[in-house]
């Protein structure tokens, strides 16, 4: 099946992956777990520093559903339990060595009910998500069906190609296989054209064309099988399902990964391959232009990443890390009246938009806070039927029935992130999106 | 550059919590934010790290330079209109600018001097930003007021309207009724001997001592006005001299009628640079011109003596009085106007239809383009509302559908 999306955001932005990029290893020794990135994981610390732990030894479980865990991606010591105010765990830090603890192996279990609990003692489940609420998915819940994105649109992302060095087709379908197996639907496959596991079988396949958010799960859902009240679907992402077919294949996890280092402010875009959670210096090192401004480390996309210091450590998804201007040390003059083709625009009113060219932005919001203003203005980025505007102002009024009645179910902070970029009236819509599925939650259980 | 920075900066201190001049501190928040894009950069978790480069400045500010072409137009026809009272029969361009220019210059002083003071007072009360939306209703309220408004009844109608009108319903982005023609519509009301009527659409004083006056109770009235005399079935509207409006003159627009409104050309200038830019929803503007085609096309139809508005073209009737300057500044203003896409249709059609029909069947109002906008700003949310419940249903017929199933 083919699906075209027409509305989207395409950005041009600098510093973006050579063609045939291929990884170099990072000197990382250093690893971390944020439980933070993993929405609806309520951590439990399982180990002490100084404790030594295998790759696949839990850290962390979560105090709801204790089967779900955070497992060690390397083995060593641990090094660290950061903790912030109230205690709050902020991170847990393995230093990678020798461990006297042997490497747990999962063995995939005869019957399907047990399936899931296999997946989320491996602390696979938890790099999954589920609709509603974008959380981690409960292992007790019926699947409806399960959707896989398998590109990604967003600026610089690479492209689930570069996993082919870690995760071989046998993964990718003992992957399926297994997944095929906990949903009561089906397992979709969303892909661009040119993917190269078309003849994967078990999974539906359907070929997007669009821009950015046309890569979000959410997106893709609405489109093939949206998601209405009372239903469960679960989402991941390509590398994940490698993953989780070669732990059914291997008996261990294997969390190695490839990040793409890209951005306007890095000299050489490259791929490094490491493993999830890595410290980011290592990583970005010799990488970064010579410049004395000050610079804006994230992980992730643009759109939806991390921001975070040198000596912090790479975040969920894992894939991608993109260096940009933090602008908070310039002045400009009247920015608002400017017609330089360096700014980066959806307007018109920007010359800079009928070049192509390849912006390099930094980090301010260009503009102060205001009420929605201009209308129609997200919706040219929501290619799902859904009225934006009006789920944001009952979110915002914390009304739970019209955002119940408005598809409050099938959003994700990540699918209003275009609109987000593009707002004149500057909103953080992701995070009124967030609160709103938070509160939304905590009002329904 | 630098040492405007820097001087900002060092009085930057007074002007915060106590400071010696914490009163003004959102008047200092303005010229800053004016002057310098704020240095606020994006949070570092759960929002988008880059943002698009418009803002509501920019925004603001495109919509004024629209309004240009008819605010220069509107010097010159004030000129020329006085002129042409006067009895002459050379019209030197600069001249007529001048005293144009002299003429809505208090107007615009005075509706920005009220209004923005009013803003800066409940930002300042608010602890808020200043917020952008009276820099294009401070333009628009002298445009669409005859050019010589007593400067008083202007201030009076500002203040009313910014208070009332928006700062009640909680700033700029709350509002539910346009404010320039609330403004407008106060005016119409409070004092109709100066908004309407045959003495108050040329001008005739000399301001500050330039030009000459004109003898007191020099009339002429705009070609709506005078539909009233007249009984069909051809109608004719004649100018000062005496001579006929023709189609081509109306759109051109050197003809009496409110300051930046008569020229439907300019108007037309305008809307390309608001659809340019995106910022004006060319959905409003077509079909509220689709919906007065469309009306003034069945008053033809039925054209009656008892109404002699009907015997004007449809065509025409786009041309004349205010629909033009309507269809593209007043309906298009996104916070008053409805907000979905199928609603923008709706409300466009029935702003162009009530206008028509106010303007043809109502004999007591000559022009009806003000009262049918604010009539649909009241409706706007109304729209929305049935086309949000459309949206709303078809998710819980999915659901019905399917429980029914199994």
């Amino acid at each position: 099946m083919k699906i075209k999306l027409k509305k989207g955001l395409r950005l041009s932005l600098a510093g973006s992956l050579p063609a045939n990029a291929t990884p170099t290893a990072a000197e990382s020794r250093v690893f971390a777990i944020y439980p933070d990135d993993f929405p609806g994981f309520v951590p439990k610390v399982d180990v002490k520093e100084g404790e030594e732990v295998a790759c696949g030894s839990a850290v962390m479980h979560d105090k709801n559903h204790p089967d779900v865990r955070l497992v060690s991606p390397v083995a060593g010591k641990v090094k660290a339990v950061v903790r912030g105010e109230r205690r709050k765990v902020i991170r847990i830090e393995v230093e990678a060595g020798e461990s006297g603890v042997e490497s747990p192996v999962f063995k995939k279990p005869a019957e399907v009910g047990a399936i899931k609990e296999f997946l989320a003692s491996s602390g696979l489940l938890a790099l999954m998500r589920q609709r509603p609420y974008d959380i981690v998915p409960n292992p007790a819940d019926k699947v409806r069906d399960i959707f896989v994105t398998a590109f990604d649109e967003a600026p610089l992302a690479p492209d689930y190609s570069v996993f082919s060095g870690i995760f071989s087709a046998d993964d990718y379908q003992a992957g399926i296989n297994l997944l095929s197996e906990i949903c009561e639907g089906k397992v979709y496959i969303s892909h661009k054209a040119g993917f190269g596991y078309t003849s994967l079988r078990g999974a539906e396949m359907i070929e997007f064309d669009g821009a950015y958010p046309a890569s979000n799960v959410g997106v893709q859902i609405a489109n093939i099988r949206p998601v209405d009240k009372g239903d469960v679907v679960w989402t991941l992402d390509f590398a994940t399902v490698g993953r989780i077919g070669k732990l059914v294949r291997t008996g261990v996890c294997d969390f190695r990964t490839v990040v793409a280092v890209v951005g306007p402010e890095i000299e050489k875009p490259a791929l490094v391959s490491t493993v999830c959670g890595s410290m980011i210096a290592p990583i970005i090192n010799g990488k970064l232009k010579s410049t004395n401004r000050n610079l804006r480390i994230i992980s992730g996309n643009v759109f939806t990443g991390i921001a975070d210091s040198a000596d912090a450590f790479i975040h969920y998804p894992y894939r991608q890390i993109t260096v940009i201007d933090e602008g908070d040390d310039v002045d400009e003059f009247m920015g608002w009246a400017s017609f330089s083709p360096k700014k980066m625009s959806e307007s018109s009113s920007f010359p800079g938009r009928f070049f192509s060219r390849l912006f390099s932005p930094d980090a301010r919001i260009n503009g102060g806070r205001r009420a929605m203003i201009v209308s129609g203005q997200y919706d040219k980025f929501m290619p799902m039927d859904i009225l934006p505007e009006y789920l944001i102002k009952a979110i915002l009024s914390n009304n739970i029935d019209d955002m119940e009645k408005l598809g409050i179910y099938e959003v994700a902070p990540e699918d209003f992130a275009a609109a987000e970029y593009a707002d004149t009236s500057k909103l953080p819509l992701q995070k009124i999106v967030r609160d709103g599925l938070d509160n939304l939650r905590k009002e329904l259980e | 550059m630098s040492k405007l920075r820097n001087y900002l900066d060092k009085i930057k201190p007074n002007f915060e919590e106590g400071g010696k001049l914490q009163a003004f501190r959102s008047v200092y928040d303005g010229m800053e934010t004016f002057l310098y894009t704020p240095k606020t950069t994006s949070a570092p978790s759960g929002a988008v790290h880059i943002h698009d480069s418009i803002d509501s400045k920019r925004t603001m500010i495109i919509v004024v330079c629209a309004l240009l072409p008819c605010f220069l137009f509107g010097m010159y026809n004030t000129g020329y209109q006085h002129w042409l009272a006067a009895g002459a029969t050379e019209f030197p361009f600069w001249e007529l600018m001048i005293y144009g220019f002299l003429t809505i210059l208090p107007r615009v002083a005075v509706a920005y001097i009220v209004g923005l003071g009013i803003e800066f007072t409940f930002a300042q009360i608010k602890k808020e930003e200043i917020q952008e939306g009276f820099l294009v209703t401070g333009i628009l309220v002298p445009m669409i007021c005859p050019a010589e408004i007593p400067l008083w009844m202007l201030a009076v109608a500002v203040a009313f309207a910014v208070i009332f009108a928006k700062e009640v319903f909680g700033g700029t982005g709350y509002n539910v009724l346009n404010v320039a023609l609330v403004t407008r519509a106060f005016l119409f009301f409070a004092y109709p001997a100066q908004m309407s009527g045959d003495k108050v659409y040329v001008a005739t004083n000399a301001p500050f001592g330039y030009g000459e006056a004109l003898a007191d109770g020099f009339s002429c009235a705009t070609p709506l006005g005078q539909i009233a005399t007249q009984s069909g079935p051809s109608i004719e509207f004649t100018g000062i001299g005496g001579n006929i409006i023709s189609t081509w003159d109306a759109f051109i627009g050197l003809i009496p009628g409110s300051f930046g409104e008569t020229s439907t050309l300019c108007i037309l200038i305008g809307a390309i640079i608001l659809l340019a830019a995106g910022i004006a929803s060319w959905r409003i503007i077509l079909s509220v011109i689709a919906g007065g085609l469309f009306m003034g096309w069945i008053a033809n139809i039925f054209a009656t003596p008892l109404y002699p508005a009907s015997y004007v073209p449809a065509v025409d009737q786009l041309l004349l009085g205010g629909f033009a300057f309507a269809a593209v500044f007043m309906a298009t203003d996104p916070v008053t106007a409805a907000r979905t896409t199928t609603g923008k249709y709706i409300y466009g059609f029935l702003i162009g239809a009530i206008a028509i029909v106010i303007r043809t069947y109502n004999t007591g109002y000559p022009e009806g383009a003000m009262l049918a906008v604010l009539l649909m700003n009241c409706f706007a949310p109304l729209i929305d509302y049935c086309v949000v419940q459309a949206n709303m249903r078809r998710r819980t017929n999915r659901l019905k559908a399917k429980t029914s199933q199994q």
